[in-house]
């Protein structure tokens, strides 16, 4: 969660400092979600995310320095330049997107959980177990193809978590001026999974609901809904004026920091003292420096990185490697081509 | 040097084959050779498909692999597109291309650009097919042809068969193609025999994406055409030839990647192009073989290249209106003599 957070305060001032560019959405205040969640998982689980992925990558193992030359536009990034603060993808990490449109990482997710189901029941693998969990706002639970993927996830019953993020906002949107039924967990069981309804502010509240819901998909019971109460303490992006929201709401949530919370509920009950606290702050923020000076030495992609990776294949199938047409082969009819 | 596929098909034909069995036959043929390949979409499985492409399929494969969706468009596509992400090979069905409009998003966003966006960590085998184009009677909302729209886009591979050995050869080879590919099917068609050769019929067989096919050769005016237009364009070749003008028609087969090398070799042969389309005339694809041969092949051309396009209107409902609102053989007749009655040099 620190490492989030700090991350994320860092991407503000390279920012400003011209850094960064384009749209770039900070996730301050919303820690424990991600934290809770991905925290549970196991490195073949798949996590997918939207345009606010930074720190959902960082939870899921991608390396700070991949991340932040990433935003700089570098060409040793996540995605080698070319995805940027909303296009996060780690193959390795299992990682899915960062996704711009709002909605559309939920069905992209929701067939990460096919694909376990798929090779389970039909490539008959017993070990595929892979969870998948798709992190979403408020805003995408007015969204069409949230409510399909509902409906297809407890139909064919997939090994997903559907985690909605409920900051209250969209933009400059209130969740109560845009929903008819504002209780976004009371959805769930319109579609027949459990909803569940979080204090997201409570990174070990979070982690107790998440441990079930990773263990009910894992045992192929199926899909859940769960919602967090949580709140952004900055803007939509870094260039929302945010002008809407009111000052009382602000300092309300201000005061259930994760952090802050999970710092004093640690130091009650006596599990660690300052001293701890200060180093894990320390080695944090040489984590977030060390990712800052690496990106800033990294090269920029080189101008042949333009047009590559349009196509795995650009030849397209049935042009051989050595450039021949396949179906000319001589052993084609015979069935032994290598195709 | 022409393509020996362009021979092959005139060889012996001992069989004929409707493109309904072809396109069946391949992805029978695929999902046996693979069992990642699975298929999904609106009553592909019990009702054997919407236009019995899929016939016999779930009963081969079970409901496992043959999966009949909801009417959720974008959710199943976006489905789809994610168990691609990580290796399976789903084939996704639109029960027209029109109703791939509530999937769109996940075509280009999600499909398309993903490997370019994950820096080729990430790449998409999925094929996305269906019929396109008009249909009888259909009217406006079910008779978009969509082929100009994908063959603009970056990342996708655009494949629009013709006979029944494009279906087959370009179908097989769109699902074993690592990339996201959209195959543009023509209704009218599906119950069309062509003839197939032995080496059509052979599990292995597979077209080359990218490629366009010589149908018929000739000398005089070049035409280009996909999909139904093709047949129209052979037809029309027929009668022109009675009046003494000899046509070269190309079959595209690959709409993204447009075998601009076939096409230009053809008009630096013939000088005159017609172009033929059933899609709006704007930004179409008839526009951008234009432009391509403009670009390299200037100095060849006898005559402005002739355009043959759909109506820039909605397709009406009414069948005379229909009828005007589509290329017909003798529009491809006239603007073949057009073409062929202009000239810089007076040939």
């Amino acid at each position: 969660m620190v490492l989030g957070r700090s991350f994320e305060d860092m991407c503000a001032q390279m920012y400003y400092r011209g850094k960064m560019f384009g749209f770039v959405h900070l996730y301050n205040g919303q820690e424990a979600v991600s934290t809770g969640f991905v925290k549970c998982l196991k490195p073949e689980d798949y996590v997918c995310s939207t345009y606010r992925d930074h720190v959902h990558a960082l939870s899921k193992g991608v390396p700070a320095r991949a991340v932040m030359s990433e935003l700089f536009g570098k060409a040793t990034g996540i995605c080698r330049g070319q995805g940027g603060s909303m296009h996060m993808f780690s193959k390795e990490h299992g990682l899915l997107g960062g996704f711009a449109f709002i909605g559309e990482g939920i069905p992209v997710a929701t067939g990460a959980a096919f694909k376990t189901k798929y090779e389970r029941e039909v490539l008959k693998n017993d070990k595929a177990d892979a969870v998948t969990v798709a992190f979403f706002g408020d805003g995408t639970c007015n969204n069409g193809q949230f409510f399909e993927c509902l409906n297809m996830a407890a139909l064919w019953k997939l090994p997903i978590i559907f985690v909605v993020e409920n900051n209250l906002w969209a933009i400059g949107m209130s969740h109560y001026r845009a929903t008819s039924v504002p209780e976004i967990w009371k959805k769930g069981p319109a579609f027949g999974m459990p909803g569940i309804h979080v204090d997201g502010m409570d990174v070990l509240k979070v982690r107790e609901v998440a441990l079930e819901a990773v263990a009910r998909a894992r045992r192929g019971d199926g899909p859940t809904l769960v919602e967090c109460e949580t709140y952004r303490f900055r803007g939509h992006s870094l260039a929302d004026p945010d002008e809407l929201r009111k000052p009382a709401e602000k300092a309300h949530y201000a005061a259930r920091d994760p952090i802050i919370a999970l710092k004093k509920y640690l130091l009650e009950s006596g599990l660690v003292d300052e001293t701890d606290l200060r180093s894990i702050d320390k080695k944090i923020d040489e984590i977030v420096e060390d990712a800052v000076e690496f990106a800033d030495a990294s090269p920029l992609p080189p101008r042949s990185q333009l047009l590559e990776n349009v196509f795995a294949d650009p030849k397209g199938f049935g042009i051989g490697p050595d450039g021949k047409y396949r179906c000319e082969d001589p052993a084609f009819t015979a069935g032994t081509a290598q195709v | 040097m022409q393509s020996p596929s362009s021979l092959r098909s005139f060889c012996a034909a001992a069989k004929e084959m409707t493109v309904r069995d072809a396109l069946n036959s391949a992805i029978d043929e695929e999902m046996s050779a693979d069992s990642k390949v699975y298929l999904m979409g609106e009553e592909v499985g019990e009702y054997q498909g919407a236009y019995k492409i899929s016939k016999g399929l779930l009963q081969k494969f079970g409901p496992d692999r043959v999966l009949d969706t909801p009417i959720t468009e974008a959710g199943f596509t976006g489905i789809g597109v994610g168990s691609a992400f990580y290796g399976l090979k789903p084939i996704v069905e639109f029960m027209t291309f029109n109703f791939a409009m509530q999937a769109i998003d996940h075509i280009i966003n999600s499909a398309a650009k993903t490997n370019y966006m994950s820096a080729g960590q990430i790449s998409v085998p999925i094929v996305f097919r269906g019929p396109n184009g008009a249909a009888a009677g259909v009217a406006a909302q079910h008779s978009q042809c969509f082929a100009a729209w994908y063959g603009s886009c970056p990342g996708l591979k655009v494949l629009s068969p013709y006979s029944a050995e494009d279906a087959r050869g370009l179908l097989k080879a769109a699902i074993r193609d690592p990339d996201p590919v959209v195959f543009l099917e023509n209704e009218i068609l599906y119950g069309e025999a062509f003839p197939v050769s032995a080496e059509v019929l052979d599990p292995s067989f597979v077209l080359p994406i990218g490629k366009a096919k010589i149908e018929r050769e000739g000398t005089d005016v070049t035409v280009t055409a996909f999909s139904k237009m093709v047949g129209y364009a052979l037809k029309a070749a027929e009668i022109l030839e009675k009046e003494g003008i000899n046509v070269e028609v190309i079959n595209l087969r690959s709409i993204r990647p447009l075998d601009r090398a076939t096409i230009n070799q053809s008009v630096r042969k013939t000088n005159r192009l017609v172009t033929v389309e059933e899609g709006w005339p704007q930004h179409g694809i008839g526009a951008e073989i234009c432009t391509s041969v403009v670009e390299e092949s200037f100095d060849y051309l006898d005559a402005p290249v002739e355009r043959i396009t759909g109506a820039d209107v909605p397709m009406p409902y009414a069948a005379n209106l229909e009828r005007m609102a589509v290329p017909q053989i003798e529009d491809i007749v006239r603007a073949v003599k057009r073409a062929c009655s202009r000239s810089a040099r007076g040939k």
